[in-house]
C-alpha cells in the first residue's frame, strides 16, 4: 500500500528505512508497467536510469548526505529537456529528439536525490486543454477512461492521480498545470513568472510560460517548490529574489484572511459547480477566513488576449523548428522553401499549425498594431484589475474550470469551446500571477478543482492556505479505482 | 473590424504546406478563432501601454566574458545532415 503515502510521508519512510529508495522505484515501476498500458501517461519510461539513480540516492543516505527529496521518485513533462534522454514535447517534430543537456530544473531536482523513472505525456507542444493533440496518443483520466485528463500536462496529472509517481513536473502557460489538476483530483502549482528557471523548457509563449508541481497534496508541493524555485543566470526572465523555505507556513492559521470571490466569475457558474464552491468556502470561513466580492472588470478579455499573445509568442518560438539543427526532416526536399514548408506541414499537428498560422497572422504587416499591440494593452487593463483587487484581498478563489473532466472528442472539433476550458486559469498567466489547484469535491464521480490565485511572489501564503484546507477536508486522499487494483 | 485572412499568405510567412483539402477544414477554424479575438477591437485602451511582460523587468547585463564552451560536436550530431561542421540543406546559389 505504498502508493498511498504522500511524498511527505514517503520522505520520513526513507529516513527511518522503513524501504529503500531501489525499493520504491523497483515498486513504482512495476505500477507503471502495469496500469499504464491502458492510461497512456508515459511517453518514455526510464527504467534502467531510474534504477542507477536509485542506488546512488541510497549510497548517498547512509553517507549521511541525503535530503527531504532524496531517493523519492518524479516524472518530468516531456517539455524539460532530459539530457541523453528523449524529450518529444508531444511532437512528432522531436520524436527523435534525445536531448544534449538537462534542463534546469531536472539539474535542481536530480541534485536533490530525486530519482526520474521517466517523461510523461503532454499536447504537442503544450498546446491544447486536453492530452489529445499529443502526438503519442491520448493520456486518459484514471477517474474515468472515456474522459480526458485535461491539458496541457494530462501525463503528469494521470500519472501522479493514478499514483504512477509521487509528483512531476509539469508547465502552465494558460492553464497547463491547474486545469489537468483539478480533473485529475490533485493539486498543483504554478508558481509566480519567474520563479521557476525556463532554461531547457521547451518554449511556447515566452511571456507566459513557467514550470510547475503536481502531487497529491499542497504540502508536497512545498518541498519540491524549495529545491526547484530560485534565480537562474541562464534564463534572463528569472528573478533574482530569495527563496523562503516553502514548508515554514504551512500550518499559520488562516484567522483574518481576506479571499475575494471574483464576481464576474461567479456570475455564469453552473449551478452544481456554485454548490461545490459554496461548500468549499465555508470550511475556509470555518477556518477564519472573510469572503468579500471584488470586480474584474476586464477579465472576459483574458481568453482574446491570450489567443492573440500566445499565439503570436509560438509563432516566433516554434520558428526554429525548421528540419535543419534537429528534429524531424521530411524526405528528399527539391529545395530550402521545400524544406522547410513540407518538414513543418508533415511534422506539426492541426492544434500546432493552428496556433502558428494565427501567430503569424496577427504579427504580420498591417495587422501587428491591431491586434497584438491591442492584445498587450489590454493585457495591462487585465493585471491593473487584479493589481487594484490584491489592495483588497489576499487571494482570488474560484472554480480552477468551468466544468469537470469532458469526454474525448467532445471538444476537440471546435477549438473555441475547447480554449474555453481554460477562463478561469488564463489571467494569472497574463499578470504572472501565482495559482494553485487543489481538489474540492466532485461532480457526477468526477474531482472539481479549487483554484487560489495570489499576488507575485504569494507561494507560501497560496500553499498555507491549501495545506489548511487538505487539515480538514479529505478531497485530496480521494484517489481513483484503478490506482487501488494493483498495489 | 473586416477579416481579410488570406490563408495562402500567412502559410507562406509561417513556412507551412497547406493543401487544398487542408484548406476547406483549416478556414473555418481559424474564422471562428478570429471572430473571438476580434472582440479586442472593441475596448478602448487609448494611454494605456502595451504590457510585453508580466514583471516589469529589465534585462539584466552581464560581464563581456566567454562562459561557453564548444558543444558543437554533441550539438551537430542531432542534425539530419551535417559535413565539415556545417549544417546541410538543399543547394541554394546554383
Amino acid at each position: 500500500m505504498i502508493y498511498k503515502n504522500t511524498l511527505a510521508a514517503l520522505s520520513r519512510g526513507l529516513a527511518e528505512k522503513k524501504f529503500s529508495s531501489e525499493e520504491l522505484t523497483h515498486y513504482y515501476l512495476a505500477r507503471i508497467a502495469t496500469l499504464d498500458t491502458e492510461l497512456n501517461s508515459m511517453i518514455t519510461v526510464t527504467a534502467e536510469q531510474a534504477l542507477v539513480e536509485a542506488k546512488l540516492a541510497d549510497q548517498r543516505r547512509a553517507q549521511g548526505k541525503a535530503g527531504a527529496l532524496t531517493g523519492i521518485p518524479i516524472a518530468h513533462k516531456d517539455i524539460f529537456c532530459t539530457n541523453q534522454v528523449r524529450t518529444s514535447c508531444g511532437s512528432k517534430m522531436l520524436d527523435n529528439f534525445v536531448a544534449p543537456y538537462d534542463a534546469t530544473i531536472v539539474t535542481r531536482l536530480k541534485d536533490a536525490g530525486m530519482v526520474m523513472l521517466g517523461k510523461t505525456n503532454m499536447d504537442e507542444f503544450a498546446m491544447g486543454s486536453s492530452n489529445e493533440t499529443s502526438f503519442y496518443g491520448p493520456c486518459k483520466n484514471p477517474w474515468n477512461l472515456n474522459c480526458v485528463p485535461g491539458g496541457s500536462s494530462g501525463g503528469s496529472s494521470a500519472a501522479v492521480a493514478a499514483r504512477l509517481v509521487p509528483m512531476a513536473t509539469a508547465t502552465d502557460t494558460g492553464g497547463s498545470i491547474r486545469q489537468p489538476a483539478a480533473l485529475c483530483g490533485i493539486s498543483g502549482l504554478k508558481p509566480t513568472y519567474g520563479r521557476v528557471s525556463r532554461f531547457g523548457m521547451i518554449a511556447f509563449a515566452s511571456s507566459m510560460d513557467q514550470g510547475g508541481i503536481m502531487a497529491t497534496s499542497a504540502e508536497d508541493i512545498a518541498l519540491v517548490l524549495n529545491e526547484m524555485a530560485g534565480f537562474d543566470e541562464k534564463d534572463s526572465t528569472s528573478v533574482d529574489i530569495p527563496v523562503p523555505d516553502y514548508t515554514a507556513e504551512l500550518n499559520q492559521s488562516l484567522q483574518g484572511l481576506r479571499i475575494g470571490l471574483p464576481e464576474q466569475y461567479f456570475r455564469d457558474l453552473e449551478p452544481s459547480m456554485a454548490a461545490v464552491m459554496d461548500t468549499t468556502i465555508q470550511e475556509l470561513k470555518k477556518l477564519g477566513a472573510t469572503i468579500h466580492t471584488v470586480q474584474l472588470p476586464n477579465v472576459n478579455l483574458s481568453v482574446p488576449v491570450y489567443y492573440v499573445l500566445a499565439p503570436a509568442e509560438c509563432s516566433a518560438n516554434l520558428s526554429r523548428f525548421d528540419g535543419v539543427r534537429y528534429g524531424y526532416r521530411c524526405d528528399h526536399p527539391k529545395d530550402l522553401l521545400d524544406l522547410y514548408q513540407r518538414t513543418r506541414a508533415e511534422a506539426f499537428g492541426a492544434e500546432v499549425k493552428r496556433r502558428i498560422l494565427i501567430g503569424t497572422y496577427v504579427l504580420s504587416a498591417g495587422h501587428y498594431d491591431a491586434y497584438y499591440i491591442q492584445a498587450q494593452r489590454a493585457r495591462r487593463l487585465i493585471a491593473n484589475d487584479f493589481a487594484k483587487v490584491f489592495s483588497e484581498v489576499d487571494v482570488i478563489l474560484s472554480p480552477t474550470s468551468p466544468n469537470v473532466a469532458f469526454k474525448f472528442g467532445e471538444k476537440a472539433q471546435d477549438p473555441v469551446s475547447m480554449y474555453l476550458s481554460d477562463i478561469y486559469t488564463i489571467a494569472a498567466n497574463l499578470a504572472g500571477l501565482p495559482g494553485i489547484s487543489i481538489p474540492a469535491g466532485f461532480l457526477h464521480n468526477l474531482p472539481v478543482g479549487l483554484q487560489l490565485v495570489g499576488q507575485h511572489f504569494a507561494e507560501s501564503r497560496l500553499l498555507n492556505i491549501a495545506h489548511q484546507f487538505q487539515q480538514v477536508t479529505d478531497w485530496h486522499n480521494a484517489m481513483p479505482k484503478m490506482a487501488t487494483t494493483v498495489d | 473590424m473586416s477579416f481579410d485572412f488570406d490563408l495562402d499568405r500567412v502559410a507562406h510567412l509561417a513556412r507551412i504546406l497547406v493543401t487544398p483539402e487542408e484548406k476547406q477544414t483549416i478556414v473555418p477554424r481559424l474564422e471562428n478563432i478570429m471572430q473571438m479575438i476580434d472582440q479586442l477591437q472593441e475596448v478602448d485602451t487609448t494611454d494605456i501601454v502595451p504590457m510585453a511582460s508580466p514583471l516589469d523587468q529589465y534585462q539584466r547585463l552581464r560581464a563581456d566574458q566567454i562562459t561557453e564552451t564548444d558543444h558543437h560536436e554533441r550539438y551537430q550530431a542531432l542534425a539530419p545532415k551535417v559535413a565539415f561542421d556545417l549544417y546541410l540543406v538543399p543547394q541554394v546559389i546554383e
